[in-house]
Formats: C-alpha cells, sequence, structure tokens
C-alpha cells in the first residue's frame, strides 16, 4: 500500500472514533432532551462519513480498485439524520414543551405541532380506540 | 500504523455505543431513547465498516447500508408510533 | 417526445448515478441497466409527481453543496468543542423563529436539512402556513446573528436556485 494511503487513511480513522466517540458523550453530557439532539446528528454524521471515506482510501489502496458503494452510505446517512432529527424533535414538543415557551412565528399563526388542522400537523387529535371496539372497514362491497 | 488507527476508532465507537446504552437505559424520557437508539445504530454501522476493513472483506457493506435503512426506519415509525398512535393506518 | 422518455431528467441521473455507485462498476450490461432504471423509474412514477417544481438554476447547485459541506464541518468541530469543554451552567440554548422567504415546500425541506447539518442549530417544525421555521439553537448568546447566518448563507442561495 502506498505511504499516502497509509496516512490518509490513519488520519481519517482517529479524526473519525474522535468525532463519534464525542458524539455519544455528549448524548450523555448534555442537560436537557433538545441540547441532547444536536450531538449525535452533527458529530455522529461526521465520524461514520470519516470511517466510509477511510474505508473507501484502503480499499483503492489495497487493492488499486476504487469502491464507490461506501458514497452511498454517506450520502444515505446525510440525508436520513435531519429526517431522524426532525421526527424527535416533533415527538419532544408534542409530548413535553410547552407552547408559550417557544416564540411566535408571525402573529395570528403558530407552530403546526400545535395549531395546524390536518394531515400537516402530524399528530393525531383523536386518541386511538382500543383494539377490541375498533370497527373494522366494510370490504363487502 | 494502520492497524494501532484501526483499534484506536473501534474502541472509540465502542466506548461510543456503552455511553449510549447508558442513555438508552437512564432515559429519563421517550424523546432521549428514540435518540439514542438511533444513535446506536450510527455506532454499530461505523463498527461494522471497520471490521470490513480489519478482515479486508466488502461483505459488510451491504450489511451496513441495510442496518442504515432499518435504523431510519424504525427511529421513524417510533415516532410516529407517539405522535399518532399507530404506525400503519 | 423529450417531455415523454424523460419527464424529470433530474431524477434519470440522479437513478442511473446511484445505481452504478451502488455496483461500483462501468461494465456495460451495468450502464444498460442504469440508463434502463432512469428511463423507466421516471416514466412509472410519474403520475405520482403532479405540480414537482424544478430548480431552475443548476449552476448554483455544486456552489451550494460545497457551502454546506464546509459548514458540516466546522459545526463538528463546534459542537464537540462546546460538548468537550462549555460546562452545562454556561449554556445558552435559545428557540429562533426564522421568517421565511421561500414557498416551495422542495427549498423548505432542504433547507431545514440544512438547518439540521450546520452549526448548533436543529429545525424543530414549521408555522402553520409555511411561512417561518422553529429553530433550536445549542449555544446562543445572540439569537439574532443565527437568524441573520440562516437567512444570508442558505436561504438566498436557494431561493436563487429555486425561484
Amino acid at each position: 500500500m502506498p505511504f499516502w494511503a497509509e496516512i490518509t487513511v490513519t488520519g481519517f480513522l482517529v479524526i473519525s472514533g474522535v468525532f463519534g466517540l464525542v458524539g455519544s458523550y455528549g448524548l450523555l453530557r448534555l442537560p436537557d432532551p433538545m441540547t441532547r439532539i444536536h450531538a449525535p446528528t452533527k458529530a455522529t454524521t461526521l465520524g461514520v462519513g470519516g470511517v466510509l471515506i477511510a474505508s473507501m482510501v484502503y480499499g483503492f489502496g489495497a487493492t488499486g480498485e476504487l469502491s464507490t458503494r461506501e458514497l452511498l452510505i454517506t450520502l444515505f446517512l446525510f440525508l436520513t439524520s435531519p429526517i431522524s432529527a426532525l421526527f424527535i424533535a416533533k415527538v419532544h414538543l408534542h409530548l413535553r414543551q410547552k407552547r408559550e415557551s417557544l416564540p411566535e412565528p408571525e402573529p395570528d399563526t403558530g407552530w403546526a405541532s400545535y395549531t395546524a388542522q390536518g394531515p400537516s400537523r402530524g399528530v393525531r387529535d383523536i386518541p386511538p380506540q382500543p383494539p377490541s371496539e375498533r370497527v373494522l372497514p366494510d370490504r363487502s362491497r | 500504523m494502520i492497524a494501532a488507527a484501526l483499534t484506536f476508532a473501534i474502541a472509540c465507537f465502542s466506548l461510543g455505543l456503552v455511553l449510549t446504552l447508558w442513555r438508552l437505559i437512564k432515559g429519563p424520557r421517550h424523546s432521549d431513547r428514540i435518540l439514542a437508539l438511533d444513535t446506536m445504530v450510527i455506532n454499530a454501522i461505523a463498527l461494522l465498516i471497520l471490521l470490513g476493513i480489519w478482515l479486508g472483506t466488502s461483505i459488510f457493506f451491504e450489511v451496513s447500508l441495510l442496518f442504515a435503512l432499518v435504523g431510519f426506519v424504525s427511529t421513524v415509525s417510533y415516532c410516529r408510533f407517539l405522535l399518532r398512535g399507530d404506525i400503519i393506518e | 417526445m423529450r417531455a415523454r422518455l424523460f419527464p424529470h431528467p433530474l431524477l434519470s441521473l440522479v437513478l442511473a448515478v446511484v445505481w452504478l455507485l451502488l455496483v461500483s462498476s462501468l461494465s456495460p450490461n451495468s450502464i444498460l441497466f442504469a440508463v434502463l432504471l432512469g428511463v423507466f423509474v421516471p416514466m412509472f412514477t410519474q403520475p405520482y409527481w403532479p405540480g414537482m417544481t424544478r430548480p431552475t438554476r443548476l449552476s448554483a447547485v455544486p456552489g451550494y453543496v460545497l457551502i454546506v459541506l464546509y459548514d458540516i464541518v466546522i459545526a463538528n468541530i463546534q459542537v464537540a468543542l462546546i460538548v468537550l469543554f462549555k460546562p452545562s451552567s454556561k449554556l445558552q440554548p435559545a428557540w429562533v423563529s426564522v421568517p421565511l422567504e421561500i414557498r416551495t415546500p422542495e427549498a423548505i425541506t432542504i433547507l431545514a436539512g440544512t438547518i439540521t447539518l450546520t452549526p448548533g442549530t436543529v429545525s424543530c417544525d414549521l408555522a402553520e402556513d409555511g411561512h417561518a421555521i422553529l429553530v433550536h439553537c445549542l449555544h446562543a448568546p445572540d439569537p439574532d446573528s443565527v437568524r441573520e447566518d440562516i437567512k444570508n448563507r442558505y436561504e438566498r442561495r436557494l431561493k436563487e436556485i429555486f425561484e
């Protein structure tokens, strides 16, 4: 394996290890639920990204062939981690956060989790019925 | 040199896995537990890739890709269950 | 003819490139399958994408991606330093409401994703009418500067791309 590849792989592995550990440590250390969301969504994304780049360079150095599947995993994680974070934040807003503690967006509107009607609210208004009382849809027609 | 760095990275991510497990047990709320699970999945993906480098095989890419897919879907469905009381309506 | 074969040229390109990345080879049969995917998947899924907006200025996309990647690296270092060295009592988390000028759903989605990935901010909710976005900051002594930063750095560029 060429020397530059060895240096690059080592560097990326060490950096990503540190960032991954800091992300998990932040999850444990930060004081309240909303600040905890910050640590894993950022530090861990770079941690895994670094590992994947290291793996790509290592594969290229060892075999001479460039494998591109790692890029795909990185891309997938970058696309999905904001969505997971948004969902977790929405769960927190829905279950715990008082509406009065948030800044108002503009006069006469509210945040979608609290005031919107219909599907854009993302929260069911009517509590689900217990399974025994649930009426099955009529499929005979 | 790479072997030492690899050991270091594996140690870091394993320790991270233990820390997230601690948060998962400690809670105290649903959102914390979901977040801990999500972070555990990401740490596990990193460990799988590192294992792939360690063993010199490329078979773990498919595994980690599937792990990323399943982890994302389970995070979203857990959140959706808490938000709407149902997953498939 | 061209519009019928390629209803979403961008989607076709993305599908083909993702397939080639996934099989990680450039042999003739994988290229053929990539082209088939790029042609047929958009054709069959076209009815499910009514009224989809298209980016009007594609030339601005690489610049935006580079800025976001750079900011992700900076964000990681900043958040790592805060996590490691700032005691919890000195942490000043804040909720910020950012009024939006962009209106297309795609642009707002990309903006929300960018906010979550970059310096110390997570996007949490959208206003009922979609004219503002709720952002949580990890450490913001000055919330107004965060708002200005998001508007100048990302929203202005997204507006160029989409509107």
